[in-house]
């Protein structure tokens, strides 16, 4: 008999065996673990809808819908109504989207479209991502102490000539809607800008060559061409952009000046529901608590819908741009 | 006549090949394309001024306070003057080991259900969708959720709590940027790996997770980055301390909120402060964020 040659397997001369019990249990027992890891993530997020909402119940059957159609906030006489802080929170965040998001779409086309060399936009690209690394309570600091100062004469000069336009219709004493919302602006700019980024690198490179064969400025290309294409994932971007800014807290606690009307102006101080939580919530006595609980988990339920809304849009151009 | 009237009228001219390359401004079309290349590079330079703006506040204004004292110190009460920042910095970072310790487990486990064990189940794309929506969660509610469960509980602001609170902000990022890092891992290594017979738990600890490591750990330095610079939630689950961490169960300093409280008060060297304990913040969170991009992949 010639030699057998040597080998790895068993002397049995069979390659392979059962699982042993500890091992078969013990693979079961990973997976286990592992899907439980999974089942946490969902159930944190029913499980914070659940106590935030447990909290703010009693506070819920007992100030009712008024709560959220009334303007004011007075520990002392225990009346609550969180109008001017749901308006504060919408009307700073749209705007913030408008600034933002035109920022953050330009910095996306200046970044994917060949106006810089690979070199400069790795450079321009990082101080994007930069931005998106500094704190906000950094950011409300640097609003403090350099922002406010800056744009006060601007504000002056806008209020004395356009005073009469509801915008203007006060004068910039300090903090105030418009620093925050420049603020926010930033603060979002990097969001938007990389979810746009992604949705113009996601088209086919021919798309683009088509265009530019056809005999296009770039120009054209972009305006006709490419943002058309990329629209779904632009809109996604400024979405999610929006949802960022509803749930900003500190830059906004800091620079807003958290005072409750209702006003067009942009000079005027105001307060949004993140900032009267972030303020109000840590010197709270008892009876505040419900109130506030009450205002968290409509923000809560505002910043989710958006964030779904957002989610689902992002999900579905990417899939369209797959296939 | 207008040249293009003319190439519309003469076929042969395109057929000859002489195409009109011509650059004028006078044509509508050209100048619109240079003039919103102009309005591009003023957008892009006005995105960027901020950022410049901050960060030489941060060294001209942070920069002067920078020393040992600043380290080894506490803070100053109202007219002291000196001081330092050393319980802030000790606690933002004790806190953020407390967030890792919860939340980096949790989401490398579940990456591996949704990019290995499971992908394409209905449980997988809700986790998945879940963790999205997490990543837009307002840090405040962290806070607030966290002191409607953890807090009312233990009857104390804590170091737990706090750190429990930044674990929440820190698990999507973990959990999505992990599960992309697992799926980039060649389908063919997975399929030799079961083709010897191994089973799913020994494919992800043995081959999935040692290759997919350095985009595990991107997610996890990003994560880290993210939860430093946090202050909402801390605001009532850790709130502030004036003194250093004595337990995990007491009230608990950290650099945001000294930032956020400092920059209310009137006292120059309080602002003072406020500005150096930026600077730390933002170098703290660079670091990590210059960690995350040291393992190389690419960030989802």
């Amino acid at each position: 008999m010639a030699d057998t040659p040597k080998s790895v397997a068993p002397r049995d001369g069979s390659v392979s065996r059962p699982p042993t019990a500890f091992e078969y249990g013990y693979d079961k027992s990973f997976r286990a673990l592992t899907f439980a890891a999974g089942f946490v993530t969902i159930a944190l997020l029913v499980y914070i809808f659940w106590k935030i909402g447990g909290q703010a119940a009693p506070a819920m059957q007992k100030y009712g819908l008024d709560f959220l159609t009334t303007v004011k906030w007075n520990a002392n006489t225990n009346e609550y109504g969180i109008l001017a802080e749901i308006w504060g929170t919408l009307y700073s965040s749209f705007l913030a989207l408008l600034f933002g998001g035109v920022l953050g779409v330009a910095v996306a086309i200046f970044l994917t479209q060949g106006f810089l060399n690979a070199r400069l936009a790795w450079i321009f690209r990082l101080i994007v991502e930069m931005l998106a690394a500094i704190p906000s309570v950094v950011f409300g600091l640097w609003g403090i102490y350099v922002l406010i100062p800056a744009i006060r004469p601007l504000a002056h000069w806008l209020h004395e000539t356009l005073g009469f336009i509801p915008f203007f219709s006060t004068n910039l004493a300090g903090p105030g809607m418009f620093p925050a919302m420049i603020v926010l602006s930033i603060m979002i700019l990097p969001t938007v800008a990389a979810i746009s980024q992604d949705a113009f690198k996601a088209i086919p490179m021919k798309i683009q060559e088509a265009a530019y064969g056809m005999g296009t400025t770039k120009w054209e290309a972009i305006r006709k061409v490419i943002i058309p294409t990329a629209s779904g994932g632009i809109f996604a971007s400024l979405v999610l952009g929006f949802g960022r800014a509803l749930g900003e807290t500190m830059a906004l606690a800091m620079l807003i000046g958290n005072s409750q009307q209702v006003t067009l102006s942009l000079f005027a101080p105001a307060t949004t529901l993140a900032s009267l939580l972030a303020s109000t919530f840590p010197e709270a006595g008892a009876n505040q608590i419900g109130p506030l609980m009450y205002a968290a988990i409509v923000l809560l339920v505002i910043t989710m819908a958006v964030n779904i809304i957002g989610t689902i849009i992002m999900n579905y151009t990417a899939r369209q741009t797959v296939t | 006549m207008t040249t293009t009237d003319q190439t519309i009228m003469n076929p042969e001219v395109v057929a000859l090949g002489d195409p009109n390359l011509s650059f004028s401004f006078g044509e509508r079309r050209t100048l619109m394309n240079f003039i919103q290349t102009v309005i591009l590079w003023l957008l892009a330079a006005v995105a960027a001024v901020p950022l410049i703006s901050v960060l030489y506040m941060l060294i001209s204004r942070g920069g002067v306070r920078l020393s040992l004292a600043l380290f080894t110190e506490l803070p100053p009460a109202p007219f002291e003057q000196g001081g330092g920042i050393g319980n802030a910095i000790v606690g933002t970072l004790v806190m953020v080991a407390i967030a890792s310790l919860i939340s980096i487990p949790i989401g490398v486990l579940g990456g591996i259900y949704t990019g290995l064990i499971n992908p394409r189940s209905r449980f997988s794309s809700l986790v998945r969708f879940v963790g999205k929506v997490l990543t837009g969660f307002p840090s405040i509610l962290a806070g607030v959720f966290v002191y409607a469960w953890l807090v009312i509980m233990m009857k104390t602001y804590s170091a737990v709590a706090g750190g429990l609170s930044l674990a929440i902000l820190m698990l999507p990022t973990i959990l999505l940027t992990s599960e992309q890092a697992f799926r980039m891992v060649p389908q063919r290594m997975k399929d030799a790996a079961y083709g010897m017979g191994c089973n799913a738990t020994q494919v992800a600890t043995k081959i999935v997770l040692p290759t997919a490591l350095p985009g595990v750990m991107t997610g996890v330095m990003l994560a880290v980055a993210g939860a430093s610079g946090e202050s909402a939630p801390l605001l009532f689950t850790a709130l502030f301390s004036n003194y250093w961490i004595g337990s995990f169960t007491e009230p608990t300093a950290s650099l945001s909120i000294l930032i956020y409280n400092f920059s209310a008060m009137p006292y120059e060297n309080q602002i003072e402060l406020a500005w150096t304990a930026s600077l730390v913040l933002v170098l703290i969170v660079l670091v990590f964020n210059i960690l995350s991009r040291s393992f190389g992949t690419r960030r989802v």
